[in-house]
């Protein structure tokens, strides 16, 4: 996020009024791109409109493939590449078998879900940290908003801004 | 949340009003099950008359079961179930009852566990809900003395190890193995350990549920602090005496076989079914338009609760199956040999149902985050958990007292319905006895802003 001047910031230092000003500025027809705060805020995710994560549905589709993959495993070694009585039970002994299926499945989810997660936010080693203002890894909270995917003027937004209750408005 | 921020704790009260036409629905109920039960029983005796055949066809078959028994031990015979020796028709009918009693002890007991450890933990978030739970323990006062009055009159209907002269050396029923076990299994420290522990239980409760109510009155933390005393008292009881009533109320009844997991196995069966029914009683408290202030977020976590201690469930179960399964010692294995193929298969359908109530359907019903948060999935849910685990105390105490006897009729129908009718009566009755909502707990405020 080189400065293009393309972004407008709402700087906030209080939680609550920036929960409070995302309504706000919302209600003015005014599309907000980010909320950065140095915590999590109780609904703000809500607030901002943000679809919900679709993390869970790929935590089930790589839990499934740890799932067969695992099961695949064991019957390719245990039943047709090299049988062996294990017990006295038979080759298909599948009690044995749910440990091991289960630390699969586990296994799959936990990699497959941190992989993910850093590429669905573009997050790789070496990558240089995109920060709009420092400040929010402290105590400020910024409310980003992109001039270009906004019809208002950026006269108007800044306007919007400081009503909300911004202690200051920058451009970057 | 916005919606609540006029909600202020203080001028807070909401009282359940538990209808006369509620009353004379449950009242129906349970004499609809008294009477399916007498059916059942006069069925049952018109059986005993008439059914030698079934009786003999279900011998053959457990003795089927004990060859392959036999065989696997190698010809040493280790198990005679109790039911073998001299069976009696009205067996059924006290096996039943002991059934449910134990079922709706957990039950009522877990109200006073799941309370417990909110506040042990310091928990805010249940608070809001805290009433419901609080008020199970009162059952207890029907099912003690009902399974103090079963085990004294006819305990060795349900026990091997009561059974005349097992420890009596020279005597023809004598059994090395019960005898050795005396020690511990007889009938004064049975029932010592039952009156002990069942007063410990309801003298806490009684003294938790004191000054609950008087927190309402008073206000302040202090009564908090004492309560949280109180919890981690009753905590520290029920960690010895659930183990404790699992091992005597139903591992005994197979008295020689022993699983050092049934403790957990049995405690995790009655906390699932507790949280499901305290689930089901807040659900069924916001259909008649009670507790508007517990939303959605609380019934995700009620929802997680169920979702997690379910796997705890199958965990423990599956855990406890493989080891033994996996070590083969037949007198090990004759346990589920006996729920699997024994008695002429009667109990493997049970065993099947209880997986799939039990694990499956929870699991899957209960993954997603809208599921936990939707009123409609957390009623099936709970449906599934409180039949699947009354199935699983029936597959747990069936086999060892009835053997071939055994069965799902209008005497398990009946009793079943008249023990929930007698539950939801008492508890209904209980939770008008004070505010549903602790309106004076110091975390209240926290749970009403409840998000996640």
């Amino acid at each position: 996020m080189s400065s293009t001047n393309n972004y407008i910031l709402g700087v906030y230092d209080d939680e609550d009024e920036v929960l409070h000003a995302v309504s706000e500025v919302k209600s003015k027809g005014i599309k907000i791109e980010e909320v950065y705060t140095p915590f999590p805020i109780h609904g703000l995710d809500t607030a901002l409109g943000h679809a919900r994560t679709r993390l869970p549905i790929a935590a089930f589709m790589f839990g499934c493939l740890g799932l067969v993959c695992a099961q695949a495993l064991i019957n390719y070694t245990m039943v047709f590449d090299w049988p062996m009585i294990i017990g006295g039970k038979d080759f298909f002994a599948l009690p044995d078998w749910i440990p091991i299926t289960f630390e699969g499945t586990v296994l799959f989810t936990a990699f497959g879900l941190v992989t993910t997660f850093c590429i669905s936010n573009d997050l790789y080693p070496g990558k240089k940290p995109e920060i709009l203002d420092i400040r929010i890894t402290d105590d400020r909270f910024v409310m980003a908003i992109n001039v270009d995917k906004n019809k208002k003027s950026a006269a108007d937004i800044k306007k919007a801004l400081k009503d909300s209750g911004a202690v200051e408005v920058n451009v970057k | 949340m916005a919606g609540h921020s006029h909600f202020s704790p203080a001028n807070v009260e909401e009282h359940f009003e538990f209808s006369s036409e509620g009353k004379k629905r449950i009242i129906y109920g349970f004499i609809a099950g008294i009477v399916a039960l007498i059916i059942g029983i006069y069925l049952l005796s018109k059986g005993e008359s008439g059914g030698h055949e079934v009786a003999a066809a279900g011998h053959e078959a457990t003795n089927a079961g004990h060859e392959a028994a036999g065989h696997l031990s190698g010809g040493a015979a280790s198990h005679q179930p109790a039911a073998e020796e001299h069976y009696d028709w009205t067996n059924r009918i006290w096996a039943n009852v002991w059934l449910n009693a134990v079922f709706f002890t957990g039950i009522s007991i877990i109200g006073m566990f799941f309370v417990s450890l909110q506040y042990l933990a310091k928990a805010g978030w249940s608070s809001v809900l805290k009433r419901v739970p609080e008020a199970f323990p009162k059952f207890l006062y029907v099912t003690l003395p009902i399974l103090l009055a079963v085990f004294f009159f006819k305990g060795d209907v349900i026990f091997h190890w009561m059974h005349h002269g097992v420890t009596e050396v020279g005597n023809e029923n004598y059994d090395k193995i019960i005898a050795g076990k005396s020690g511990y299994l007889n009938k004064t420290f049975f029932i010592a350990r039952l009156i002990g522990f069942g007063a410990i239980w309801l003298i806490l409760w009684n003294m938790l549920r004191k000054k609950s109510l008087e927190e309402d009155l008073v206000g302040g933390t202090e009564i908090f602090t004492k309560l949280v005393r109180i919890g981690v008292a009753f905590i520290v009881v029920f960690g010895l005496s659930s183990s404790m009533f699992a091992w005597d109320w139903v591992m005994s009844i197979d008295t020689h076989w022993f699983s050092t997991m049934f403790g957990w196995y049995m405690f995790s069966s009655w906390h699932v079914t507790g949280l499901a029914i305290i689930t089901l009683t807040v659900l069924l408290l916001k259909d008649k338009g009670y507790m508007s202030y517990v939303n959605e977020n609380h019934l995700h976590d009620l929802g997680k609760f169920m979702f997690a201690f379910s796997i705890f469930w199958s965990y423990v179960w599956f855990s406890q199956f493989l080891l033994i399964y996996y070590a083969n010692f037949p007198e090990e294995t004759i346990y589920f040999l006996e729920r699997w193929e024994g008695h002429n298969k009667i109990y493997k359908t049970s065993e099947i149902l209880n997986i799939f109530f039990n694990f499956f359907f929870p699991f899957l019903v209960l993954m997603t985050r809208d599921a936990k948060r939707t009123r409609i999935f957390l009623k099936i849910a709970c449906f599934f958990i409180i039949s699947g685990h009354y199935i699983d105390f029936y597959q747990m105490i069936m086999p060892g007292v009835l053997g071939p006897h055994g069965g799902y009729g209008l005497v398990e129908f009946g009793m079943l319905t008249a023990f929930s009718c007698a539950f939801i009566y008492v508890i209904s009755d209980e939770l008008t006895k004070a505010s549903l909502v602790a309106k004076n707990h110091p975390f209240l405020p926290e749970a009403l802003h409840h998000d996640i």
